[in-house]
């Protein structure tokens, strides 16, 4: 790090100008902004245009056949996020999309917080052990991440099936007879989304646990603190950071999934995702998928302003640092 | 380090913690378990063991719609693999190179794909090919798989040019060398470790995506994670776990693989 430095700091202090014209020109064989050109072009024709594009289509009209829009603005599909419409045209207060968004959210809340009491232990548990060890164990938290979303989310429709293992075991031990209907509930879904975002909390606890002195817990032993108190008062302090980033890294992506309710909620439980997905599919009404997208978008982008809120209020420049690079 | 060991000491006095983590563990790897091993089971009906069996994975590689749907996907992920490191390896020369505004909003773009939920990336996309008429299918897919490949793609690309030591420019400069020798010669060569790294990454990311791959497949653009789907939704069979045993063997050795690259050359 310090080597890439040198070279300006060395030179003093230089005037402006040729400050300017050395950005400008670069240093000798770096290249220049062109190399990330092509990127960006890219980037901006298939990303910003979809976003662009999603947000044009919640304010037109559906199309005569439901396969995309027609081009006349309405407000028509933010309308049926609060009312529904009789077949006499009648409009009457009902909240049921609303209610999909606020149980998302509330999904999404219940396996970030599952997730948040299962991690601190295991981060912490890795943070202690010897260095070595430290990468291997940090190696398979990460491994299941790598792996297809699709797949694990089916080992649960096999685990929690009334065959499955879990019943299986149940019924051998004689403790039920008749198969505890786990498979398409609410439970199950929650699971499925704990399964798949608990990497996303394990790891950030972990960098900030790692960065911890454990001789500041041993001090606070010496000096008569119960392992309560340490915990509460010097661990907990130190590792908020990461228990702040994991909870925005579960919540967010937990918010728009679409696997887990599909294949373990059955129809009981759908969240946004699948709603979003059944306009774009057998409803055929992609303006009001659009609508419900922005509104995920919406919750998505207020979630992390609250995220930068915090980080401009965290008082300790260790805090804000660490926070910051997680982003 | 008998104060190192000290403080292991006092930590292993959450008695709990250690059993959490083990469970934890537990938790992550025993589904993966049971995938595997019921793949290995002679009875249609996945869950009840009649004998051990590699008739499944006969079965699955001889099918013919799975053989188009495994084309499809490596079709898919190569392409946008090869794609997305061409495009990141660019982004990570040009970002140091940006004023800050441009950086920040360059870096916003490249990060969005992994911010934006999955579900409104999938169908913007759709709207996106839709509007503008391009058929959806294979060359849909592989560009949406590219934008949001390249995150991964650039990570250790940039982590391997903050380490390069920029005097090494300044060298070959002053001995005459022009802008695109220095890149072949010299970035290029300091850059493969990460560049390789990124480039396994994006190919499972790519391998694995269903979401955006079902939304954008159209007739024939079927991908293996979409063909699975379908299994899953019509008829479990250890067939389905056949083929994920293969899909799970494929990104495990993968990413151990890059894990490997990056760790040895630093």
């Amino acid at each position: 790090m310090a080597s890439t430095q040198a070279p300006t700091e060395t030179t003093g202090p230089v005037p402006t100008e040729v400050r300017r014209q050395r950005r400008s020109s670069g240093r000798a064989g770096q290249g220049s902004w062109w190399a990330g050109l092509p990127g960006l072009l890219f980037l901006m024709a298939l990303v910003l245009a979809p976003l662009v594009i999603i947000v044009l289509y919640s304010f037109l009209n559906r199309a005569k056949l439901g396969v995309g829009v027609k081009w006349l603005f309405t407000v028509q599909p933010y309308v049926e996020l609060f009312y529904s419409e009789s077949l006499s045209g009648e409009k009457t207060f009902d909240p049921v999309y609303l209610q999909v968004l606020l149980n998302s959210a509330l999904y999404s809340l219940v396996t970030a917080l599952v997730c948040l009491v299962l991690s601190v232990p295991i981060a912490l548990w890795i943070a202690t052990r010897p260095p070595r060890w430290r990468t291997a164990l940090v190696f398979l938290v990460t491994i299941p991440f790598w792996t297809s979303l699709l797949i694990r989310t089916y080992a649960w429709v096999i685990i929690l099936n009334d065959n499955g293992p879990i019943n299986g075991a149940l019924t051998g031990l004689g403790l039920i007879s008749e198969p505890l209907p786990m498979l398409y509930t609410p439970f199950a879904t929650t699971v499925g989304l704990v399964y798949s975002f608990l990497p996303f909390m394990i790891l950030p606890i972990y960098a900030s646990a790692e960065r911890f002195d454990f001789r500041l817990a041993e001090a606070a032993y010496d000096l008569g603190a119960t392992r309560l108190t340490v915990l509460r008062r010097i661990v907990m302090p130190a590792i908020r950071p990461g228990v702040i980033a994991g909870m925005i890294l579960v919540f967010i992506p937990a918010l728009g999934s679409y696997l887990a309710p599909e294949l373990l909620g059955g129809g009981k439980t759908s969240m946004i995702a699948n709603v979003i997905a059944a306009q774009f599919g057998a409803s055929r009404n992609w303006p009001f998928g659009a609508a419900l997208s922005v509104m995920v978008l919406v919750i998505t982008m207020l979630v992390l302003v609250a995220f930068a809120v915090v980080i401009r209020r965290s008082g300790r420049d260790g805090n804000r640092q660490q926070l910051e690079s997680f982003l | 380090m008998s104060r190192v060991r000290g403080t292991g000491e006092s930590l292993k006095n959450f008695p709990l913690f250690g059993l959490v983590s083990v469970l934890v563990f537990a938790f992550l790897y025993i589904p993966l378990v049971f995938v595997v091993g019921y793949s290995f089971n002679v009875n249609r009906v996945v869950t009840v063991w009649k004998g051990f069996s590699l008739e499944w994975y006969a079965d699955v590689l001889t099918n013919n719609d799975i053989q188009r749907a495994l084309m499809n996907s490596l079709r898919v992920a190569v392409v946008s693999t090869i794609l997305s490191v061409v495009l990141a390896t660019g982004l990570a020369i040009g970002l140091l190179r940006m004023a800050r505004a441009g950086r920040m909003f360059a870096w916003g773009l490249i990060m969005a794909p992994l911010i934006i939920p999955e579900i409104v990336f999938a169908i913007g996309t759709l709207a996106l090919f839709v509007q503008v008429r391009f058929p959806l299918g294979v060359e849909a897919i592989t560009l949406a798989h590219t934008a949001f490949c390249i995150p991964f793609a650039l990570l250790p690309i940039r982590a391997r040019l903050r380490g390069v030591d920029f005097a090494v420019y300044e060298a070959a400069a002053d001995l005459g060398a022009n802008e695109w020798t220095i890149f072949r010669r010299i970035t290029l060569p300091l850059l493969m470790p990460g560049i390789v790294a990124g480039a396994l990454l994006a190919f499972i990311i790519s391998l694995d995506d269903f979401l955006v791959s079902y939304f954008l497949a159209g007739a024939g653009g079927t991908t293996l994670p979409v063909y699975i789907f379908g299994m899953i939704r019509n008829a479990i069979t250890p067939g389905v776990n056949a083929l994920s045993t293969l899909l799970l063997l494929v990104s495990i050795v993968i990413v151990t693989l890059s894990y490997v690259i990056t760790s040895r050359k630093r």
